[in-house]
């Protein structure tokens, strides 16, 4: 074969080994980037130096009391709120399943209407249950109310804010669930009911524990999520992280220092819980069988 | 002890069973062949009520599993009930249905433990014991998808022999395996049946029934069209169809698999 300078069959005595692999070099991608780390360097100077952004403001209330309460505040509501979803969840996507038409129809009628309406309006409106039903009681018909309230003494921006968003999460939480379930094979309550479980003792012990790997990731989301909207109840003076800011800055006008404040807050807890959540997600990964096995086999070894 | 009288059962507009009759003795083996559709799987799934029937009566012991009798009614029980009389027979699946979220071990022991209320050291020897019997004593630790199929479906049947099952129902138990593991599964049936165990096998492996089964009932479009010892519908099938069936299987037995 004659030696060509178009071909690239090896040289006659040459090894391989002398060859170097030299992967398609981007050059353009080094100025690019200077360029833009340049621009973010700018606006992080500008944002340092603007006389208009008082640091020591956001140092001094980054950590001040009044602002630590609606934190508190905030992480409770969130708890809170997702507690009552994740209950209503389950509930409402174990109605929806069931053979009674009447409560089938309730928990998708629920569903739509929580899910249809701007929790916005929702929260407005759990606010103002005063101006629909003055007072709350049991009444005992024909005897007497037995335990009457004033609405408004039960209806606080709180207690307005935990209905709100608690009765919201649970109409997007029944879906969540729902798809967990729908995920679970027919034929495992099938097995469990041959062996003469009864259908609750089904979804406890076989259906429920399965479908979790299903309603986890999409409940983790829903947690961040809630973080985040429960500043919505700021327009009811829900004594959250935000509406402390507000009311803060209504008096020093600081404004966008407390907004630093309160986007540092929110910023800090969702990264938490984002971790939390990678975390979660990676102990009910697939493989996790298999490591959760040898673990308890090494323990027994 | 199993009666099924003239029973019936419609899936929308479709008649899936049109009047079958089987009397199974207690200690016997009864295969049920037929090609797929012919009402097979959902005869089983009638026998432990996890279909409802339209018509007829299904009777073991002399007693209904999931209706109670009131004048010429047949009423529907209450669940928890329909569930404590079903604790009474074992059904086998074709495609295993281990509880995926448990180990082999304490999917033979969840029943045990859930229903009859055993104390959960006692379910727990016993499934080992159990486990044993089907030779998966050393995967008792494992999770139902680190088993083979064969694996699965010995953990399956170890499972519904956990509560004492008066009878066994195996709805194609070997279908769904891979061919080289139907022989593990078919050895434990061999063996439950040698031990006197009353079965219902819906199965294709006519070797199986051949030698396993007192006797062999073929079921054809609803109806049984045939019912006799395993070497009378060998030799001498009285109907057409069950002639065409054999024919097909008998291939498939040999090992000259279609695809």
């Amino acid at each position: 074969m004659a030696d060509t300078v178009t071909t690239d069959a090896p040289k006659r005595g040459e090894r391989s080994s002398d060859l170097r692999i030299v992967p398609l070099r981007h050059w353009g991608r080094i100025p690019l980037g200077l360029a833009v780390l340049a621009a973010l360097a700018l606006f992080l100077y500008a944002l340092a130096v603007n006389p208009n952004i008082k640091w020591g403001v956001v140092a001094e209330h980054l950590t001040a009391p009044a602002i630590l309460r609606g934190v508190g505040v905030t992480i409770l509501l969130t708890v809170a709120s997702m507690l009552i979803g994740i209950v209503l969840g389950v509930v409402t996507a174990v109605l929806r399943g069931s053979d009674n038409p009447v409560l089938a129809y309730l928990a998708r009628g629920y569903i739509w209407a929580f899910r249809g309406t701007p929790v916005l309006v929702q929260l407005i409106f759990w606010y103002n249950l005063g101006l629909l039903f003055p007072t709350i009681g049991l009444p005992v018909p024909l005897v007497a109310e037995v335990w009457v309230v004033e609405t408004n003494t039960v209806i606080t921006g709180f207690t307005a804010a935990l209905l709100g968003l608690g009765l919201n999460a649970g109409a997007y939480m029944a879906e969540i669930v729902r798809a967990g379930l729908v995920a679970v094979d027919p034929g495992q309550s099938e097995a469990a009911l041959a062996v003469g479980m009864t259908k609750g003792q089904t979804l406890r012990a076989i259906v429920l524990p399965q479908a979790l790997r299903v309603i986890v990731p999409p409940t983790g989301n829903e947690v961040i999520t809630m973080l985040k909207t429960s500043a919505l109840v700021s327009v009811i003076s829900g004594s959250d992280l935000l509406t402390t800011a507000q009311t803060i800055y209504s008096r020093n006008f600081h404004v966008i220092e407390l907004l630093i404040v309160v986007s540092i807050w929110y910023i800090a807890l969702t990264s938490i819980l984002t971790a939390g959540q990678w975390a979660l997600e990676r102990r009910l990964a697939p493989g996790r069988t298999v490591r959760s096995t040898s673990r308890r086999e090494a323990r027994r070894a | 002890m199993l009666e099924v009288i003239d029973v019936r059962k419609r899936f929308g507009t479709t008649e899936i069973l049109k009047g079958v009759d089987l009397r199974v003795e207690r200690g016997s083996v009864v295969c049920l062949l037929g090609r797929s559709g012919s009402g097979k799987s959902t005869l089983l799934r009638c026998v432990n009520h996890l279909e409802t029937i339209d018509g007829g009566q299904i009777l073991i012991d002399g007693r209904y599993i999931g209706y109670e009798r009131r004048g010429d009614r047949l009423f529907e029980i209450r669940e928890r009930e329909i569930a404590r009389r079903r604790s009474e027979i074992g059904m086998v699946f074709q495609r295993f249905n281990l509880f995926a979220n448990l180990t082999a071990w304490e999917n033979v022991a969840l029943a045990p433990a859930r229903v009859r209320r055993l104390a959960a050291g006692q379910a727990r020897s016993r499934a080992m014991d159990l486990l044993d019997r089907v030779g998966l004593a050393d995967k008792a630790h494992l999770y139902p998808n680190q088993l083979s199929g064969g694996q699965q479906q010995r953990v399956a049947i170890a499972r519904a022999l956990a509560m004492d099952p008066k009878l066994m129902l195996f709805d194609e138990p070997t279908s769904a395996l891979d061919p080289e593991l139907v022989a593990e599964v078919l050895a434990v049936m061999l063996d439950l049946a040698h031990d006197g165990m009353t079965m219902i096998v819906v199965t294709h492996e006519l070797g199986f029934a051949r030698k396993a089964a007192d006797r062999v009932v073929m079921m054809d479009d609803g109806v049984i069209v045939e019912d006799a010892p395993p070497s009378v519908v060998f030799h001498h099938p009285a109907h057409a169809s069950t002639r065409a069936f054999l024919a097909h299987w008998a291939d498939h037995s040999a090992g000259t698999e279609k695809k």
